[in-house]
């Protein structure tokens, strides 16, 4: 029994039937991560011992007769995005400015991971403070396509997705901003779930957009993203934009198919879709139909608005939290005469040229004389795209669109091209600007063998119905064949 | 000064609302702890962590709003300010920038002339104090940061600026601090900076609408201090344009040795601060429930007191206003009207006796006696068995011993001689030893009458009662008029 192919649920049920036990789970990825690792690069630090202990103290707390009850992520070993605050691992966001810092507190999603019985095994690669779609811009090394080891992975938690891809881990933690998890969910062929802004707690989550940054899941099956959102979403008081609004539990059932209203807008499938990546949505769509789904072509009007809008808004939100890295209480600080000096030359060493290049854009468009050219008109502009979800989800009950216009692009192919890489994210800029949920599954391989991701997109607090429609169409596909390591 | 022209003045205050934990964590707000052990990952402004409103300051803010006549919003919001300093930990100071928490409001200042002057509020609104840097500590010239004071909630409070003199301005501020320590908001402590005033100030031609160019002087620590600085500032600005000279826009400091202000930094160029809404908090609501608990229990402010001591106790003004400078002191004020009648008596004893002596503390006074035992004193001089001369004395015994008036009276034998009889042949002896005086009275030097009465006291040790020693010697010496 290969238990790194194992999905979360099947694993906690052969602990419940004692087949196997935490250790042997844990030496299971240990294993695999040792062989695979080197080529993927997923990890920025791995924490092989502690994992160890964790898994020895769950094996005596499941001693206890009905202990597994109470721990749905039971045995789950979690490959963790390094913008979550651990108190027991480093915590660097991708980041010189953050190398060795040590966070005093676990993020409220770490928590409760652990809380529910899940395994932390490290901290995951990043593009640096999540600003990036390739996981190239991390101030470490990239991060490889498990698919491809020439290709990226996506981005920014490229390492999540490769660790999930690679069998190193069932279940990783990343971060949606605009599309951070899905993105890369999509390039490497597993499921990316970003739940409504603030169905999950963002305290200890590293902030970039705070506005837009979402806790996501990422897993190989909808029945695992939904496990891992389950233990995590729900009101928390140390973070007031987490919502109250009560999450539905319980098993997930995959939804009907017959009669499902499946809304699909023709602006996310322009010319700047590759054709294998059209294909592919297409074919599913055509799954979709035969099972009995009306499929509804339609339009969202701004779709166009949601890149300059985000460019703008999220840029301006990172600029403000980015400022409290100055060299004085933690963090990197760069020697220099006076204190003007060492701000400028802590920032400078401390940050790489994609984070110095969003918080001039955010400083500029906050500017006295240009924020109301900029930021204001941005957010006029995000208002009439949460209004185009309004509209469309009174035609349909879920919008299809491709996750990611084009396939794992080569390492290095867009680095230098900053424009290029604000177009990775223009399917999965929207449903970020409107807080809605929207969902990653792999739907196929194009010709090179690489995987195409297909995006679901629900209404506001409609995560339950979301998950139960991604896992009927999941089961219309088969299952990707791993990649070869 | 040049009588043409005319300063405008409009004053900031940062008032530091006492709560017992911070704006947006739940660390300790309690002044004077060792640096940097109030802290925690939010006011240290760590990656990840997140504000989140501390209600009581909100509570705060509503008391304070209501007290100073502001519109109380029920939906206000909160922006970050960015600049860096070493003192503020995440880069930004979170505070409310287009919306505010109360707006439109007014302070009655009252004037030498016993009237009062209305000076509009523009707004009050809440934000996160910084923390504390202290400079060149050491040999090596290092500087440090505390940041127990970061997170602490203040309100700003921002007066129109419409203030026309040096005292008005120190009135408007002892009065707003009244009102806050009457609200229950800020203990009006400037010293340890809880109460912090920045003054604006211009000089214009009389008659003229348009401001002139505006000096900023911050951080001034004493209600003497700002009339000082303001004069100097407001002569010093006449002279240069009366010389033909321009202004510029400074901040400036008060220096009270040199008795000077110093230019701190030049203000050309305004800071862009580059405000936009916080997206980690919410907008700050009010919801009807909140509003009447923060209210419920506020009682009338200074001003309001003041106006009834006057007007319905006969209280005068002076008296009035030194007992509505603190609200204890007032309390006191009331309690003792309560138990022991005669306002205008009890108004006196507090305000020019009782007063000095009194332990003012913040929110917080220890009086020298208590309210019943100074009603039992007035019992005393009520029923004629105590002067007014000896109840001095009688005070300060009390004041010293903790013990009560009557047993102070009885164990120095300070009883009043009410016994007619031993008065009337006290009177009898006075005028038989001062014949020529006697004489000279009833001649008509009706003015002697004090003499008489003098040599009656001294005789009687001080314990009578000068009023009827008036009577009795006035009865023998001229029975006519009598
Ligand atoms: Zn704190």
């Amino acid at each position: 029994m290969n238990l790194t192919a194992l999905p979360v649920s099947t694993l906690r049920e052969g602990l419940r039937q004692r087949r196997w036990c935490v250790r042997e789970i844990v030496d299971a990825q240990l294993a695999e991560i040792a062989r695979v690792e080197p080529s993927v690069k997923a990890f920025l630090h791995l924490a092989e011992a502690s994992l160890r202990d964790a898994a020895g103290a769950l094996d005596a707390r499941l001693e206890r007769p009905h202990a597994i009850d109470a721990l749905p992520l039971a045995g789950a070993v979690v490959a963790v995005k390094d913008a979550f605050c651990t108190r027991a691992m480093p915590t660097t966001c991708g980041s010189k400015m953050l190398e060795g810092y040590r966070a005093p507190y676990d993020a409220t999603a770490v928590e409760r991971l652990e809380a529910a019985g899940a395994l932390l095994v490290g901290k995951t690669n990043m593009d640096e403070f999540a600003m990036g779609s390739s996981t190239e811009h991390s101030a470490y090394f990239a991060t490889r396509n498990p698919y491809d080891l020439t290709r990226t992975p996506g981005g920014s938690s490229g390492g999540s997705a490769a660790a999930v891809a690679a069998r190193m881990a069932p279940v990783a933690l990343g971060s949606d901003t605009g599309g951070s998890v899905r993105q890369p969910a999509a390039l490497t062929g597993v499921v990316g779930f970003k739940p409504g802004y603030g169905r999950i707690s963002r305290y200890g989550l590293v902030a970039f957009a705070s506005s837009l940054d979402v806790v996501a899941p990422f897993a190989r099956t909808v029945d695992d993203v939904h496990s891992v959102y389950i233990a995590l979403a729900g009101r928390d008081g140390r973070d007031p934009t987490a919502v109250e609004a009560p999450v539905e539990g319980g098993a997930l059932v995959a939804a009907p198919l017959r009669g499902l209203r499946v809304g699909v807008p023709r602006e996310y499938l322009g010319p700047g879709v590759e054709a294998a990546v059209g294909d592919a949505v297409a074919a599913s769509l055509a799954l979709m139909r035969a099972a009995g789904a009306e499929v509804i072509d339609l339009s969202m009007p701004h779709t166009a608005l949601a890149g300059p809008c985000y460019y703008v808004l999220a840029p301006a939100e990172a600029s403000s939290n980015l400022a409290r890295f100055d060299g004085v209480r933690y963090g990197l600080r760069a020697p220099a005469r006076e204190l003007l000096g060492m701000y400028g030359a802590t920032r400078d060493a401390g940050f790489g040229d994609e984070v110095k290049r969003r918080i001039l854009i955010g400083t500029f468009v906050l500017s006295a004389g240009y924020v109301d050219a900029y930021y204001a008109q941005a957010q006029r502009a995000r208002a009439l795209i949460a209004d185009d979800f309004v509209r469309a989800f009174a035609r349909c009950d879920v919008l299809v669109t491709p996750t990611s216009p084009t396939t794992a692009f080569a390492l290095g192919a867009r680095h230098h091209d900053p424009v290029a890489m604000y177009q990775a994210d223009l399917c999965t800029l929207p449903a970020s600007l409107a807080g809605v949920p929207a969902i990653s599954l792999p739907v196929g391989l194009d010709g090179a063998g690489l995987p195409v991701g297909l995006q679901l997109i629900g209404p506001r607090l409609g995560e339950r119905r979301l998950l139960e429609i991604a896992a009927a169409v999941e089961s219309l596909h088969r299952q990707l064949p791993p990649p070869t390591l | 000064m040049s009588n043409a022209y005319e300063p405008v003045i409009g004053l900031e205050v940062h008032a530091q609302l006492r709560t017992s934990t911070k704006i947006f964590c739940r660390c300790s707000t309690r002044f004077g702890g060792a640096p940097n052990t109030q802290i925690c990952p939010v006011c240290l402004g760590l990656p990840g962590a997140l504000p989140r409103m501390n209600e009581e300051a909100l509570v705060m803010a509503i008391r304070a709003g209501v007290s100073l006549h502001c519109t109380v919003n029920r939906r206000s919001r909160f922006s970050r300010k960015h600049y860096f300093y070493p003192d503020l930990p995440k880069g930004y100071q979170i505070t409310q920038y287009q919306e505010p928490v109360c707006s439109d409001g007014h302070l009655d200042v009252p004037g030498a002339d016993g009237g009062a002057r209305r000076v509009r509020i523009v707004r009050a609104h809440l934000e996160e104090d910084a923390g504390k840097n202290t400079h060149g500590g050491g040999a090596t010239g290092t500087s440090e940061v505390d940041l127990n004071r970061a997170g602490v909630p203040l309100l700003e409070i921002v007066s129109a600026p419409e203030i026309t003199s040096a005292a008005e301005a120190a009135e408007y501020l002892r009065q707003l601090r009244a009102v806050l320590l009457f609200a229950g908001v800020n203990d009006g402590n400037l010293e340890d900076g809880s109460f912090r005033c920045d003054a604006n100030v211009s000089v214009r031609k009389r008659g003229s609408q348009t401001l002139g160019t505006r000096v900023e002087i911050k951080n001034v620590n004493s209600f003497r201090f700002v009339q000082r600085a303001l004069e100097w500032e407001i002569a010093q600005q006449i002279a240069t344009l009366m010389a033909g000279g321009t202004l510029k826009q400074v901040t400036k400091t008060w220096d009270d040795v040199a008795a000077r202000c110093h230019v701190l930094r030049s203000k050309e160029g305004s800071d862009d601060y580059r405000y936009f809404d916080d997206p980690d908090l919410g907008p700050l609501c009010i919801e009807a429930p909140l509003f009447e608990r923060a209210t419920a229990s506020l009682k009338p402010g200074p001003a309001a007191r003041r106006q009834r001591y006057v007007d319905a106790l006969g209280v005068t003004a002076a008296d009035a206003r030194v007992l509505t400078e603190h609200p204890l002191l007032a309390d006191y004020f009331e309690a003792l009207v309560a138990r022991s009648g005669d306002a205008k008596r009890a108004a006196n004893w507090l305000a020019n006796i009782v007063k000095p002596d009194v332990k003012f503390e913040g929110l917080g006074a220890r009086f020298p006696v208590e309210v019943e035992a100074l009603a039992g004193l007035f019992a005393r001089l009520d029923d004629g068995s105590l002067s007014q001369k000896l109840a001095k004395d009688v005070y300060a015994l009390m004041r010293e011993t903790q013990r009560s008036a009557d047993a102070i009276l009885v164990e120095k034998g300070w009883r009043v001689v009410t016994d007619v009889a031993a008065l009337e042949a006290a009177c009898d002896a006075v005028i038989a030893a001062h014949p020529r005086q006697a004489a000279e009275f009833r001649a008509g030097k009706k003015g002697l009458i004090g003499f008489f009465v003098g040599q009656v006291m001294k005789a009687t040790g001080g314990q009578a009662d000068p009023k009827a020693v008036d009577g009795l010697l006035r009865a023998r010496l001229d029975p006519a008029s009598a």
